[in-house]
């Protein structure tokens, strides 16, 4: 039996997820795992938005920190359980993406980079100035979600890496696996198309805003989990998540994976989450080594690393 | 990927292959927005081991140092604590250069219970006592009791309060807010201005028509402080100032201008006026030592409060390997714990079960700027 491509990815994905620890030799790796998980998560909701629709966020860590922010300010304001307020803050997060995507979408060209640049800048800056409520620059403390306690009781004992390890691992996986079923779905052909051209897709009858306001939302929802997970288990938030440098850092991933496939895009977010703790021993070169990466990468691999090595391993006759 | 993942793994193996020595670790922000922090930091530490090294290290075993870059993010901080637990296998670790980095990394050294010796202010990471976490610089709030002790002693009562809305800045003016009624002072004004701002003119205009007031205060650090300084003349308003200890060092009367920086009070250490201090301080030696081999290791490069933290740390760390039983984690944890009478650049340390901050308020000095450099009052 021949695999779909689907499958073949989330086999791929699965695979590396399990084989991996086999080779860790210590927690720390499973930290460095579960923050490339959580990137990666993010960095699916862009392939989505940039990879499917062709829209370019430059706001997403806003959404990053409105997720990151619910599970510290909704339990110790409000009392919520800290699982509950991952929900809650997903919720909020696509409603604000509605708020704002929705007049801003039914522009043509950059308008949507610009507003949402603009959208990150000031959630990152409430974050910071409100500080009777958000804890100020110096961040808040996050409440333990308890489910590791949970798992002990049912016999299962990890540690605090391995367990968010686990987590954050699932969760990327069924990620994937929903980004990847909305590719090949009607939503997702009508994201596609309005990429390849807006004139076409409306023609063919797709609703060009909606599409790309769909896409939005979805994507926002993607970068709010990834928010929450960081700061559960950080168990510490501060304003820098929502910064303008993290925006640049998730598109940064995609595009250096591979906008266009989620196995590019969760492969860019392993490379850049990695190479600055492989390049600690080099660190005065650190960025000179990273931004050497991107540009060989933009000349000469312009679709992303993943997409243009499958082209080269199918060979010429495609 | 799996490249990556095995050259993770040589390097780690080497690293561990290597280490007959006593590791410690350090995580200090050298770049990014807390580097004028954290590169003195760096400096100081990186400085310190090699010359305990060339004395011949501690009771014969040398001392080998990890440090990280965590450029001011604290989850980089936390990743980078792990590493060191977990991979490097310190016995101690030194740093945390602002308050969220600092209590990223407590909570793995709470948790792998590997003491740590943090260089933030903020009041949180010793209160409540947390047995592995120590810290040397003072807190916000012992820096505005004792701006509010200096006030008082000159009848300033009733005075305005301008804050960055940085970390520090925010922090301090939540201190500050707090202690000024059981000092007796009275905050009549209460403004912000963002740490990048250009022009304070506005904010302190507000101020000084406020009526009755008597002096301003001004909870920041970087330029902001030298703006305000600079706009405060421009003004021609003549209430006494005051600045943080955050801006204690030259480059802030160069970027205010010796004249306009006239008079500005601070709180600061010891470390600032090495000679001005009198002879029989029991700092003096320390600070002249510290000053010395910092300016001639950084080239020239002037000391600075944050360095004196870092040194401060090493100094306290070295001392309790040096003293405890064996190179293990909860030795020399006690070992720091039992630390009395250590004369740092920043204060005289005496730590306890219940106090792991171990300074008073005599740690600080009020220094007036005068003629372009430093006066001690009192």
């Amino acid at each position: 039996m021949r695999l779909s491509s689907k499958q073949s990815t989330l086999l791929v994905l699965a695979a590396l997820m399990i084989i991996s620890p086999f080779f860790f030799p210590s927690n720390y790796y499973y930290r460095v795992g579960s923050l490339v998980f959580v990137n990666a998560i993010a960095v699916v909701g862009i392939v989505i938005l940039t990879g499917y629709a062709g829209q370019i966020s430059l706001g997403h860590a806003g959404f990053v920190g409105i997720g990151g922010y619910a599970c510290a300010l909704l339990p110790v304001h409000l009392g919520v359980p800290p699982a509950l307020a991952v929900v809650l803050g997903a919720v909020l997060s696509g409603a604000v993406a509605y708020g704002v995507g929705r007049p801003i979408l039914r522009l043509k060209g950059y308008y949507l980079a610009v507003a949402s640049l603009g959208f990150g800048v000031l959630v990152a800056m409430v974050l910071a100035n409100e500080g009777w409520l958000t804890g100020g620059p110096d961040g808040i403390k996050v409440p333990d979600p308890g489910l590791r306690a949970l798992l002990e009781s049912l016999g299962i004992t990890l540690t605090n890496p391995q367990f968010w390890y686990a987590f954050c691992g699932l969760v990327l996986f069924v990620g994937a696996w929903l980004a990847l079923n909305l590719h090949d779905s009607p939503t997702g052909r009508a994201l596609r198309a309005l990429h390849g051209s807006e004139v076409a897709a409306r023609t063919a009858g797709v609703d060009v805003a909606k599409a790309k306001l769909n896409a939005f939302v979805i994507s926002a929802v993607y970068a709010s989990v990834a928010g929450s997970l960081l700061a559960l288990q950080n168990r510490l938030i501060t304003p820098d998540v929502a910064g303008f440098m993290h925006s640049i850092e998730l598109v940064t991933m995609a595009v250096l994976g591979g906008a266009g496939s989620v196995l590019g895009g969760i492969f860019g977010a392993a490379l850049l989450t990695l190479l600055p703790q492989v390049l600690t021993v080099l660190q005065d070169y650190e960025h000179v080594v990273l931004g050497l990466v991107m540009m060989l990468v933009m000349i000469f691999l312009p679709a992303g690393l993943i997409p243009s090595a499958r082209r080269l391993l199918r060979g010429r006759g495609e | 990927m799996k490249r990556i993942v095995t050259g993770v793994v040589a390097l780690a193996l080497m690293a561990t292959a290597a280490s007959a020595d006593i590791k410690i670790g350090a995580i200090v922000s050298e770049t990014g927005p807390a580097s004028s922090l954290g590169d003195p930091e760096a400096r100081t530490i990186r400085m310190m081991v090699e010359e305990l090294n060339t004395r011949g290290g501690i009771k014969g075993e040398k001392l080998k140092l990890v440090l990280y870059d965590d450029s001011g993010d604290p989850s980089k901080a936390k990743t980078f604590a792990t590493r060191l637990v977990e991979d490097d296998s310190v016995v101690a670790m030194v740093g945390g250069t602002t308050t969220g980095t600092s209590l990223a990394i407590l909570a793995v050294a709470e948790e792998s219970k590997v003491p740590f010796i943090s260089l933030a202010g903020a009041i949180e990471i010793i209160d409540p006592v947390k047995p592995y976490v120590f810290k040397t610089p003072h807190t916000d709030r012992m820096a505005c009791l004792k701006i509010f002790e200096d006030m008082k002693s000159r009848g300033l009562v009733k005075i305005g309060l301008i804050s960055g809305t940085d970390g520090f800045g925010a922090s301090m003016r939540a201190q500050c807010l707090t202690v000024a009624k059981s000092s007796g002072i009275e905050i009549v004004a209460d403004e912000t201005y963002g740490p990048k701002d250009a022009d304070m003119t506005p904010q302190l205009t507000n101020i000084r028509n406020k009526p009755g007031i008597q002096a301003i205060l001004n909870s920041g650090f970087g330029q902001g402080p030298a703006t305000i300084t600079r706009n405060y003349a421009q003004l021609g308003i003549t209430l006494p100032l005051y600045q943080s200890h955050g801006v204690a060092s030259n480059a802030f009367i160069e970027l205010s201008g010796a004249k306009n920086a006239e008079g500005v009070r601070l709180p600061g250490t010891a470390l600032l006026v090495g000679e001005l201090l009198d002879p029989k301080d029991p700092q003096k030696a320390v600070v002249l030592a510290y000053k010395a081999s910092f300016e001639k290791a950084a080239g020239g490069a002037p000391v600075s409060t944050f360095g004196g933290y870092a040194h401060d740390a090493m100094r306290i760390l070295t001392g309790a390997i040096a003293k405890a039983p064996s190179a293990k984690p909860a030795a020399i944890r006690d070992a720091i714990e039992a630390t009395t009478g250590l004369v740092g650049t920043t204060g005289t340390y005496n730590y306890s079960k219940t106090d792991h901050l171990g300074l008073d308020l005599s740690a600080f000095r009020i220094l007036e700027i005068n003629n372009g450099g430093w006066k001690l009052v009192q």
